[in-house]
């Protein structure tokens, strides 16, 4: 059985049901329970529901103190940058803290954190920030596309044993999606194919999964089957899906919101040269953010962004069935 | 004559007390005339510092030669001098009470219980080691014992200590958390947002700053212009108190009174205690930066030296059982460095595999 419900409230969703299964999980953060009516609030008390001061650093410290003393806090940053502010916490202690014990801890939390906010929010809400985590051994790093996803995403970042990024795309906020009722777990390191395909591979994440799926219709038809896989979890990687649909179309688009030199793209792209260079019979492109900060102004911003017609466009220029722009 | 000296020492700090109120000055007059009041401290506690601060003395002692002679490599930085915090401070709290430390954490370390030869081999980087020898001097951990962490980046262990706080305080019972941290990590931001959070949500947290007047290589007058870290918090009006850092007695009983009073469910709570930093910031380090004490002066101060002659005077030891103190710590770290020799480096594929929790792993 399953209800529809729009992507935020499928993660709401999941964070009440981990409340109510355990004790342990705690949910705070900025703004939150602003009033008594809040479903959180009164639903589990404001012993575990809490609103804290604009204080990033002690926000997420404390997560990671509570989760060392066997809580499992969910922190509720909002903007996915206002992690940036907290980065020794997020990247130096959180994610390192397991390792440098010698595997003595663990440190079970979540930050929540919107990205990607491109509907005029200009340079400092707008960013794509999850492929720096990447690089943090420690962290997992989950990027839901749809409702389904950020309901079962989130119900097993809360029971994971380690520091998980949450980051929910701001402009599929409101998109309804077919929810599954009651507990259910969507397991990390397991890519989606989103739509099969024999000719091209695409690879795509969050709010770019739409762009790519859209690029796939159109280019039906012309004759074109692209194969869309949404791989949902950066952190772990599903990069055996990723190969084996290489494996079998032989032409890799990656998109990726971020500015291309710190897009996921470029480290999947890395996996497929590595692991998939036999089966390509033509090089990769990346369809990515330019290397800009998110402009204000509305024709600037969607320059710089990839959208439905770049990604069809990359699609028949792997393929060869376009003209190489002189 | 050196109890004397300590008291006048003692003396001529400024009085911080809890909020300035008649009561508080009482009791911090009646605490300066001695720091060691027979009601305080008796015989076995005594007996047990002075154990305690010779263990960390040779200890440290050792790992800095040691480190000389490349046996102990990478960044050591030594808490010579301040033994006195750690051991007034650490011998009142429970296993189940946790303590967060930073950089200088041997000390904190050995005197919460940490097993002395596991915490060598962690230094020595042997698998026997306290965390496997993978997070080494800056990063002991020892949950068993209630060390929950420490951090090699100054001021990141305030808020982890405030959450720890967070999960005693939800969780009902007395637990109480410490917090160490120096002077220097008071500039940095992590510290106003973890205090005006540890008061607003009265956790049992209790703020244990070693201030050694010299944030790395640069003093205290280059980083701020408020006289004392008590002032710093003023505000927040919770209670605070400064106390001589080497007078052992004096953290004793300061910090008993704040521990009682957290496990009582109050909080938070800040112990500045003045200390002396005898070596340099880091083993190796030249200290151009600085005039060092000179050791006349130095053994005045030394909080071992002080308590052995108390306990003398008192004749709660003669002069025998004082040598075989010092005598039982050095060799307990003699045979903490053959148990480190002895213990082989970490596998690598055992470390590879620590990076990520698994369902039904340890921790």
């Amino acid at each position: 059985m399953s209800h529809e419900i729009p992507y935020i409230a499928a993660i709401n969703e999941a964070i009440h049901l981990e409340m109510a299964r355990d004790d342990d999980v705690l949910y705070y953060g900025q703004n939150l329970a602003t009033t008594e009516n809040d479903e959180f609030l009164k639903a589990f008390g404001g012993d575990r529901v809490r609103v804290t001061p604009i204080s990033e650093t002690a926000e997420i410290g404390m997560a990671v103190g509570a989760a060392l003393a066997g809580l499992r806090p969910v922190v509720e940053l909002y903007m996915a940058e206002f992690m940036l502010v907290a980065m020794d916490q997020v990247v130096n202690e959180a994610p390192r803290f397991r390792y440098m014990s010698g595997g003595r801890v663990k440190v079970p939390m979540v930050l929540k954190a919107g990205y990607g906010f491109t509907a005029g929010w200009a340079g400092q809400h707008t960013g794509c920030i999850y492929s720096m985590f990447l690089g943090i051994p420690g962290l997992k790093v989950v990027l839901p596309a749809t409702a389904a996803d950020a309901k079962g995403l989130m119900a097993t970042a809360i029971r994971d044993d380690n520091p998980v990024c949450f980051f929910h795309h701001y402009l599929l906020t409101l998109e309804p999606g077919e929810v599954p009722d009651g507990e259910y777990l969507v397991p990390f390191g397991e890519a989606a194919i989103r739509r099969p395909g024999t000719d091209v591979t695409i690879v795509a994440t969050g709010w770019m999964v739409g762009k790519a799926l859209a690029a796939a219709e159109t280019l039906a038809g012309e004759g074109i089957e692209a194969e869309v896989i949404d791989p949902r979890t950066l952190a772990p990687l599903d990069t055996a899906t990723i190969l084996a649909s290489v494996d079998k179309t032989g032409h890799v688009v990656l998109v990726d919101q971020a500015p291309r030199h710190a897009a996921a793209s470029g480290i999947i792209a890395g996996e497929i040269a590595e692991h998939g260079f036999g089966s390509l019979k033509a090089p990769i492109k990346q369809v990515t953010g330019l290397d800009t900060t998110i402009p204000y102004s509305q024709p600037m911003e969607a320059f710089v962004l990839p959208d439905e017609a770049k990604v069809a466009g990359a699609v028949r220029e792997v393929l060869g069935t376009a003209p190489v722009a002189a | 004559v050196r109890c004397v000296r300590s008291s006048a020492r003692h003396r001529s700090l400024p009085d911080v007390t809890s909020r300035g109120t008649r009561k508080g000055r009482a009791v911090a007059a009646r605490r300066r005339a001695t720091s060691f009041g027979p009601d305080d401290l008796d015989v076995d506690t005594a007996l047990d510092l002075l154990t305690t601060m010779w263990r960390i003395r040779c200890f440290e002692e050792r790992v800095g030669k040691l480190h000389h002679s490349l046996q102990v490599h990478g960044l050591i930085h030594l808490s010579i001098g301040a033994e006195g915090v750690a051991a007034g401070v650490c011998r009142q709290l429970r296993d189940d009470d946790a303590v967060y430390s930073g950089h200088r954490a041997h000390g904190h370390a050995l005197a919460k219980g940490a097993p002395m030869d596991r915490v060598m081999a962690e230094l020595m980087g042997r698998s026997g080691g306290l965390c496997q020898g993978l997070g080494g001097s800056m990063h002991l951990v020892d949950v068993q014992h209630g060390l929950m962490g420490a951090t090699g980046v100054v001021g990141g262990n305030l808020p982890m200590a405030a959450g720890d706080a967070l999960a005693g305080q939800l969780r009902g019972g007395d637990h109480v958390t410490v917090v160490f941290f120096g002077d220097g990590a008071v500039q940095a931001g992590h510290f106003s947002e973890t205090v005006n959070l540890a008061a607003l949500w009265e956790l049992p947290l209790i703020f244990v700053c070693e201030n050694n007047g010299f944030a790395e290589f640069t003093p205290r007058s280059a980083h701020t212009k408020v006289a004392s870290v008590c002032d710093v918090v003023a505000p927040y009006d919770f209670e605070r108190r400064i106390v001589e850092g080497a007078d052992v007695g004096a953290v004793w009983t300061a910090f008993g009174e704040y521990l009682r009073a957290a496990r009582d469910g109050r909080g938070p709570f800040l112990l500045e205690c003045s200390t002396h930093r005898r070596r340099g910031h880091y083993e190796g380090d030249q200290q151009s930066y600085r005039d060092a004490l000179a050791d006349a002066e130095w053994a005045e101060l030394d909080p071992i030296a002080r308590l052995q002659t108390l306990a003398l005077e008192r004749g709660w030891i003669d002069a025998q059982r004082a040598e075989r103190i010092a005598a039982a710590a050095d060799a307990e770290v003699t045979s903490a460095v053959e148990f480190g020799r002895g213990s082989p480096p970490v596998g690598t594929r055992d470390a590879a595999d620590l990076v990520y929790a698994v369902p039904g792993a340890s921790g």
